[in-house]
């Protein structure tokens, strides 16, 4: 049983960090707060230049990382040092030119050499998906979609041959959220339940409390984005108590 | 779907999130591209409110002075504006009114595009929102006023490098939050599919005029035709008509900036590789770890990492040749055509007229050139002012 399908048992909890920010050890030492805090899934951005889909906290955050010069292999040994001490389930997000520049067969290798079980590509859709996928399928490693809660009939193609698990970008900003949102958001779970068992969680920036009950249930499980890339970037390397606060709470929460 | 790519290059690398839209779009633009409607309405305002036909223009003195090929400028810079980008402008603008689109967002690196969208918004009745690199808004404080005026916001962008490519960045984030009821109006033949084939459809009037114009005078097709590069919306207007002519040579002229050697340019076909930004696939300037490299150029409109995917296109197959001049041939450029026929052209075209100072004396006396005229110097004359070493400021 693969290590994502295992955390799936339970609602999972995906954290989100940039890759060497501020500096490569106290990554190292981030994820193994989370660990020890009960994460399920980490989420770990490999730098980008130009990350168009994350806000202006997580570039900012890749643009300290790519400073102190982290590349993919960088991220690599990171990966490589934190397999020793835990096998929690590990996924990249990074866009497609680092891969693309690194050699999509080496990248997807080398992922499955240290069992990083999916990869998050927000530049690359659907419609662009075969390029890459024929490496990750040849490896072992899922390309994780993202999916919009609109509009229905794409969700359902999209939704269809999903491997890993979805991630559901959530349609409103908490913590005021709108009833018809909330609806609509159903009615999308509800397509995506009809065309697939895939795991599906629910993405937000800073999950509110009622962030959390929604996730919890309607979904496998949540993801937390820039609140963590925020708790680093007012800490810095002084961040590991916080972050490990910060996470036991969501997990106990779900 | 139709075909997104020229080649291996283009395509629709975009967050999921703006995908519905750009699919929205490119069904919009089929509808619409053929539509008499829509493509009358759109040649009165190229007509009557830009000032097209543009012309084109024999430069005597120029071509008695270099003493080989017959020199002709094709004058995007007397149209409305001041250069080719309202062509384009013009084009998406009544697209986004036939859509139903309330409000138009746009990039802009020294604010030429961004004050032919304003131009347009006013025009039209729709709100306009333009998205410049912090710095640039510093550096062209006058064309951030000139937008102003024209009743757009101005929005300076603080992220990353604060120049255009992070402009392009902001204007993608506004558009995922607001894409009900906002079109985003690309300034270049460069992003995801559709916009580089909508772009250089909208720009392909330049070279379908010059076609005929220089058969009517000269009773043949040229020899070469040429236009500067950043991204590349007047190179692909002004090649595009001139692709099936085998014998007419395309010659793309990027900014080489201090010199391709010292890294401070922008000359992206010579120096980039092939990768994946901005939604596209095309050369870019990058790292060995494939981040985005920052880019340098005299001329702001230049500046940019990347070029369109069409132009890569025509590169791998050798239908069109790309070159560099640096800055410094540019300048010369800009003040030989002022002085020679009394035109100042943009610091941009100016790289394609300093690449046509060096070719045109080796060829034959009946060879004939047409270069691009892209746009008007006046934008220009305070930064070369202060590159000669004059204090003058706007």
């Amino acid at each position: 049983m693969s290590k994502l399908s295992e955390a799936f048992r339970n609602k999972t909890l995906t954290a989100f960090l940039t890759a060497g920010d501020p500096d490569i050890n106290s990554t190292e030492d981030f994820v193994m707060q989370m660990v020890r805090a009960g994460v399920d899934i980490v989420e770990i951005s490999i730098p980008f230049s130009d990350p168009i889909a994350e806000n202006e906290v997580v570039q900012a955050s890749t643009l300290r990382a790519l400073k102190v010069g982290i590349t993919i292999d960088n991220v690599f040994e990171l990966v490589e040092s934190l397999r020793k001490k835990t096998d929690v389930a590990i996924v990249f997000l990074t866009y497609l030119n680092p891969i693309f520049n690194y050699g999509y067969e080496l990248f997807f290798q080398k992922c499955n050499k240290l069992g990083v079980e999916g990869v998050i590509i927000p530049d690359l859709p659907y419609e662009e998906k075969e390029e890459v996928q024929t490496f990750a399928q040849k490896y072992g490693v899922d390309v994780i979609c993202i999916l919009t809660v609109e509009p229905k009939e794409r969700v359902r193609k999209i939704a269809c041959c999903a491997g890993g698990f979805i991630y559901l970008i959530s349609p409103f900003n908490s913590p005021t959220s709108k009833q018809e949102d909330l609806q609509n958001l159903k009615e999308t779970i509800k397509e995506i339940k009809k065309v697939t068992n895939t795991p599906l969680v629910l993405g937000f920036g800073t999950p509110s409390s009622n962030d959390i009950k929604i996730a919890k249930e309607l979904s496998q499980g949540l993801v937390v984005g820039s609140k963590i890339v925020r708790i680093i970037a007012q800490y810095g390397k002084n961040a590991s108590e916080k972050i490990y606060e910060y996470v036991k709470t969501l997990k106990d929460a779900l | 779907m139709s075909n997104t790519k020229f080649g291996i290059y283009g395509g629709q690398y975009v967050p999921e999130i703006l995908m519905s839209e750009i699919i929205n779009l490119e069904k919009s633009y089929n509808k619409y591209k053929d539509d008499p409607k829509f493509t009358s309405e759109l040649e009165f305002l190229l007509n009557s409110y830009a000032g097209r036909p543009s012309m084109l223009y024999f430069a005597k003195k120029m071509t008695e002075n270099l003493g080989g090929a017959k020199v002709y400028l094709k004058r995007e810079d007397l149209n409305h504006t001041g250069s080719h980008k309202i062509n384009n402008v013009l084009g998406q603008a009544l697209l986004a009114k036939y859509m139903g689109k309330k409000r138009l967002i746009a990039e802009t690196g020294a604010g030429q595009h961004g004050v032919a969208t304003a131009t347009a918004a006013a025009l039209l009745g729709l709100e306009c929102e333009i998205f410049m690199g912090k710095e640039d808004t510093e550096r062209q404080a006058l064309n951030v006023y000139r937008m102003e005026l024209l009743g757009a916001k101005v929005h300076p962008v603080v992220s990353g490098t604060m120049t255009l490519k992070d402009a392009v960045n902001e204007a993608m984030r506004e558009w995922a939050r607001s894409s009900k009821d906002t079109f985003y109006l690309l300034g270049s033949v460069m992003g995801p599919h559709p916009y580089p084939t909508m772009v250089r459809d909208f720009q392909s009037v330049i070279s379908k005029e010059a076609r005929k114009q220089i058969l009517d005078i000269e009773g043949k097709l040229p020899n070469v035709v040429m236009a500067c590069i950043g991204g590349g919306s007047n190179a692909i207007g002004m090649f595009y008509n001139f692709i099936n002519d085998p014998d007419v040579n395309l010659i793309g002229v990027e900014a080489a900036g201090l010199g391709v050697e010292t890294g401070k340019h922008a000359a992206t076909m010579t120096c980039g590789r092939l990768g994946v930004f901005h939604g596209m696939k095309s050369i870019f300037c990058q790292d060995e770890n494939g981040q985005i490299s920052p880019v340098y150029s005299i001329s702001a409109g230049l500046d940019y990492p990347g070029v369109g995917p069409e132009h890569a296109w025509l590169n791998s197959i050798g239908r069109a040749q790309y070159v560099s001049a640096t800055d410094e041939q540019a300048v010369e450029a800009f003040e030989y055509l002022s002085r020679v026929e009394g035109i100042i052209p943009a610091i941009e075209s100016s790289h394609a007229l300093a690449y046509a100072l060096k070719i045109v004396p080796k060829m034959r006396k009946d060879d004939v050139v047409i270069i691009c005229l892209s746009g008007r110097g006046d934008k220009d004359v305070a930064a070369i002012a202060r590159y000669k070493g004059e204090k003058l400021y706007e």
